[in-house]
């Protein structure tokens, strides 16, 4: 369970509270406006952005962890890859940051590369692969990985439609196999449908607690319907 | 974009060209007539010219490796002071050279604080005359610059990726090998040959520090062939040996990328997490405290030692500032025109042409302001004394060494306006002088008040062709700073230099300045 308790951000102009918690293996979408915080709250969960009060995973405080020995892994928005790095080395990282891999790490890398589709293309390099590709070497490095906490900010965002809906569909078989907790960011309702059962609202300075996918879309608070337009 | 405006800019900007050209092959090919041909490169040319080579890379190197450090501290620190600081960083470019050269005898000469600390303990104190002057002035002027280049390049690395190695759990170390040193490897040839390119051509540096066989430049030998033995066919010679020097490390420039030198955005600190441990910071600490002692230091020993000499400086030295006041105007009103009617045309040939004509426009980065000084000094010569024109001479070739800085700055802004308000000029049927004022004067308010700063500070602070047609009657304000370095006489030295600073800062201040206030959008 991660649990968030009186979280306070301040950034000057900006500021952001919340309490909540989240089930384990949930897969929650994190909605609301642009600009309402929803990169931030992925922040202060993994460890990118101080806040006050306490976030707990299985009622241990990992607030004053680093971002490395958290159960977190996070997929940005961009930049996910280093760009001089092969696909295999890129996913390689998530098991030593020093890349030095014995026979069975190397095997687990292929591994993971396969099972996201990319067998055979272990040796490109980020621009040699397309968005999806590039995406999808993300996602196996994060599968690699294997940390109870998936986060994603918007990872598939400049991705075209069907793209998008292969890669969400890729994602959700994933972390049902593992059993992992998801936190995504989206803006489309059809995605969040698509992959989460739960919603959590980022508006007006607030994170709301999470409610039911269908109870959510079927009935959206007041910010959600102004941002939806319905 | 050919607009009906086109014509008159081409023109224009086809006589600017032709001026230019005048000015660099021209002169050259004066001095060349005059002195019937080519003399044959001695020993000791050689020995000048492979000097000249080894300083510029060893200047390049002592700047790049020390700047490395320094870039990476500012990269990664926030502290109070740090966009002060690196707005210093950027003020070597605008300070006079003379200048920094008596700050860094205030600091490291034979009476300086440094040897005054040595003799207090027993031991020798140095001297900065020589060789290894040479180059502590060369990375005084070039550190903050590959600084500034390199903070450049750190900051460029996006800012997930340092986010991406902490949640990877990367140590300072495994940061350095993915993410910094592929970086580095981008950067630092570009930055390494700038520098490189700029020490070739130095002259006085080497005029106030170095000189005999060991440590004299290729410019500085041509200032002596024409000075002290009026010998214009090893002139000629040194001054196309010059341009070779320069066309070869300026042809490597072209080749490397560089970063940009807007330096837009220098006030960001990328968060990070693998440097926090008290040794990486102590490490920082001490880079950025060393590199500001280093640069402020000499800059500190000017205000000290000039501020209570200002007011009772001679006579000489005001005329001498006044004629540094109006050799400044001139000359930056010459880069502008120049410049502004060049980056017109450029946008308005084809590619090609317009290649052609910036192209021109930065020759005199490889042109010697020496070669260009005795070019002029034949040419005049049949005519009137040279002597006596000495201020203008000045101001045309400082407006000349200024422009490719000024082209710079105004290349891409115009061909910017161009491309955005080209279509809906031609529309409205806005062309010729009507354009020029309500556009494009307006639209290019602030590349034109930069590069005018950059080229009224290299103005006022330059000492080289005034030096080769100096007589005594008439001096810039740089000129008689170093007279008086020469007399010893250097409480007025520090005075005067601290007057030259400041009319450096000021008039770039003003210019700069000038293109920033009242700028809608």
């Amino acid at each position: 369970m991660l649990t968030v308790e009186a979280m306070h951000v301040d950034l000057g102009d900006f500021t952001m509270d919340g309490t909540f918690e989240i089930a384990k293996g949930a897969r929650v979408a994190v909605m609301g406006p642009s600009g309402a915080g929803k990169s931030t709250l992925l922040n202060v969960i993994a460890g990118f952005q101080d806040a006050s009060g306490r976030v707990l995973w299985d009622g241990q405080d990992i607030g004053g962890l680093p971002p490395a020995a958290r159960p977190v892994s996070m997929v940005f928005q961009d930049n996910n890859l280093f760009p001089h790095l092969t696909a295999f080395q890129n996913v390689g990282l998530g098991i030593s940051p020093k890349l030095r891999l014995s026979d069975a790490d190397r095997a687990r890398v292929m591994e993971a590369l396969q099972r996201v589709g990319l067998a055979g293309l272990e040796d490109r390099k980020p621009a040699a692969l397309s968005g999806g590709q590039q995406s999808r070497v993300a996602v196996a490095r994060m599968l690699l990985r294997d940390k109870p906490l998936v986060l994603l900010d918007e990872p598939f965002a400049a991705l075209g439609p069907a793209m998008r809906v292969e890669m969400l569909g890729l994602v959700r078989d994933l972390v049902a196999e593992t059993g992992a907790t998801l936190l995504m960011i989206t803006h489309d309702p059809e995605d969040a449908r698509l992959i989460a059962d739960h919603c959590v609202l980022v508006a007006d300075g607030r994170v709301e607690a999470p409610v039911a996918m269908e109870t959510f879309l079927n009935d959206p608070p007041e910010a959600m319907r102004a941002y939806l337009g319905t | 974009m050919a607009v009906r405006t086109g014509t008159l800019s081409i023109w224009a900007g086809a006589v600017s060209a032709a001026l230019v050209l005048a000015l660099t092959l021209g002169t050259l090919g004066a001095v060349v007539w005059r002195a019937d041909g080519f003399g044959a490169l001695g020993l000791r040319d050689w020995g000048y010219v492979w000097f000249t080579v080894w300083q510029a890379a060893a200047s390049a190197t002592i700047s790049v490796v020390l700047a490395i450090p320094v870039a990476r501290a500012l990269a990664r620190r926030q502290f109070w002071g740090r966009s002060a600081l690196i707005t210093v960083l950027g003020a070597p470019f605008i300070l006079p050279t003379i200048v920094a050269i008596l700050g860094l005898l205030a600091v490291f000469g034979r009476t300086g604080i440094v040897s005054d600390v040595l003799s207090w303990a027993g031991l020798e104190p140095v001297s900065i005359y020589g060789v290894h002057g040479i180059l502590l002035a060369h990375v005084f002027f070039n550190l903050p610059f590959a600084t500034r280049l390199i903070l450049q390049g750190w900051l460029q690395i996006p800012g997930e990726r340092f986010r991406l190695a902490a949640s990877l759990g990367f140590s300072a170390s495994d940061v350095a090998r993915v993410l910094e040193r592929p970086m580095l490897r981008d950067v630092v040839p570009g930055v390494f040959l700038v520098i490189f390119l700029i020490c070739t051509t130095s002259f006085a540096v080497a005029l106030a520090l170095g000189g005999g066989p060991q440590a004299t430049t290729v410019e500085l030998a041509i200032y002596q062939a024409f000075r002290f033995d009026f010998d214009l066919s090893k002139a000629a010679l040194l001054g196309l040996v010059q341009v070779m020097i320069c066309v070869v490390a300026g042809a490597l420039v072209f080749k490397v990328r560089l970063p940009s030198t807007s330096g837009v955005g220098l006030d960001r600190v990328v968060r990070r997490w693998e440097a926090d441990g008290i040794g990486l910071r102590l490490l920082d600490a001490a880079c950025i405290a060393l590199a500001a002692l280093f640069l402020l230091g000499p800059l500190s020993m000017i205000v000290i030692e000039g501020i209570g000499g200002v007011f009772s400086l001679p006579g000489s030295v005001l005329e001498a500032a006044w004629n540094s006041i109006w050799v400044t105007v001139v000359s930056t009103l010459l880069c502008m025109a120049l410049a502004l009617s060049m980056a017109l045309a450029v946008s308005r040939l084809s590619a090609g042409a317009g290649a052609l004509v910036e192209g021109i426009g930065f020759l005199t980065i490889a042109a010697s302001p020496l070669v260009m000084g005795t070019g002029l000094f034949v040419m005049i010569f049949p005519f009137a004394d040279p002597t006596a024109l000495s201020l203008p001479v000045t101001a045309v070739v400082n407006a000349a060494m200024a422009l490719p800085f000024a082209l710079r700055a105004l290349v891409p802004a115009v061909r910017d306006l161009q491309a955005g308000y080209g279509r809906l000029s031609a529309s409205l049927g806005i062309s010729g002088l009507a354009w020029l004022r309500w556009v494009a004067l307006s639209r290019l308010r602030r590349p034109l008040g930069f590069g005018a700063g950059l080229a009224a500070a290299l103005s006022m602070g330059d000492l080289g062709v005034i030096a080769l047609f100096s007589n005594p009657e008439v001096e810039t304000l740089p000129l008689a700073l170093f007279r008086l370095m020469g007399a010893y006489r250097l409480e007025q030295a520090a005075a005067a230099a601290l007057m030259l600073v400041t009319l450096s800062l000021a008039a770039f201040w003003i210019c700069d300045r000038g293109g920033r206030v009242n700028v809608d959008g």
